[in-house]
């Protein structure tokens, strides 16, 4: 997950924010900031952190996110761990949050891909990208809107 | 958010298709239609046993059906599989669409 471009990027979410990146970091880190519009949690900004989001349960969900905290580079770079329903059958993927000075505000992107950490390092060289795959997707299944886009 | 996708069913189409030859074959068989395991071993450009355990992988993950017609046995893609793929990709797509939302709102509260 060190280098996001040889990654396979499944969901891709950017935005623009009128804010300078020191107010955006501050709500992607400090705790009760991030539990006022993400989830509850024990997050601290520390690498190898291991802390929950909590949300109301569901049927089939409980409601627990499992994370474990692996870039903090302050003011541009976060990253964690994003697993749902336990590590045996669970889903497991890797949230990166990336902050880059824009004009008038921040621009922020958040990729969340969809595998295990320790399976990318076989992806790395893969000559089939995943960006491929799924525009070949949108093709196959008649214009099916495979991907989300950012507003 | 998470709940109506089912991990089992998700797991295994996202496990099937983490493999690139396991994509191409897959993608392949969307592309032309019904293939025999030789074609799909000349398309792939590795060996057949290593193609038979990629399509195991993809059967198992119901991506790919197959039928036996004298020695040959003939594979066909079933994109419906990938539902689950699908669902995954417009659940978080809504989910994160309304965290930036409330990200945003945040941001304006705070000094």
């Amino acid at each position: 997950m060190t280098n996001p471009a040889e990654s396979p990027r499944t969901l891709v979410m950017e935005r623009v924010f009128p804010h300078p990146p020191e107010k955006l970091w501050r709500a992607l880190t400090e705790s009760p900031l991030l539990a006022q519009w993400m989830m509850k949690n024990d997050f601290e900004p520390a690498v190898g952190r291991k802390f929950q989001f909590r949300a109301e349960p569901m049927p089939n969900w409980n409601g627990v996110v499992d994370c474990e905290v692996l870039i903090v580079d302050p003011l541009q770079r976060l990253s964690y761990n994003w697993g749902v329903g336990g590590s045996e059958s669970g889903l497991q993927w890797v949230v990166l949050w990336t902050l880059t000075p824009a004009e008038g505000g921040t621009h922020v992107r958040m990729e969340q891909s969809g595998f295990r950490p320790d399976q990318q390092a076989a992806y790395g060289g893969a000559k089939y990208g995943w960006q491929k795959f799924f525009a070949g997707l949108e093709r196959v299944l008649g214009g099916l809107d495979a991907r989300a886009e950012g507003g | 958010m998470v709940s109506s996708v089912k991990p089992a069913n998700t797991n295994h189409v996202f496990r099937a298709l983490a493999d690139p030859t396991r994509r191409a074959i897959f993608e392949e068989l969307t592309r032309q239609g019904e293939q025999t395991v030789h074609a799909l071993t000349r398309y792939a450009g590795v060996s057949q046993p290593a193609v038979s355990k990629h399509l195991t992988v993809l059967k198992r993950a119901k991506l790919v059906r197959h039928r036996r017609e004298g020695r040959e046995t003939h594979y066909r893609a079933r994109p419906d599989a990938l539902t689950p793929m699908v669902d995954w990709l417009n659940l978080y797509g809504a989910f994160w669409r309304d965290r930036f939302d409330r990200l945003e709102a945040l941001l304006e509260r705070m000094e």
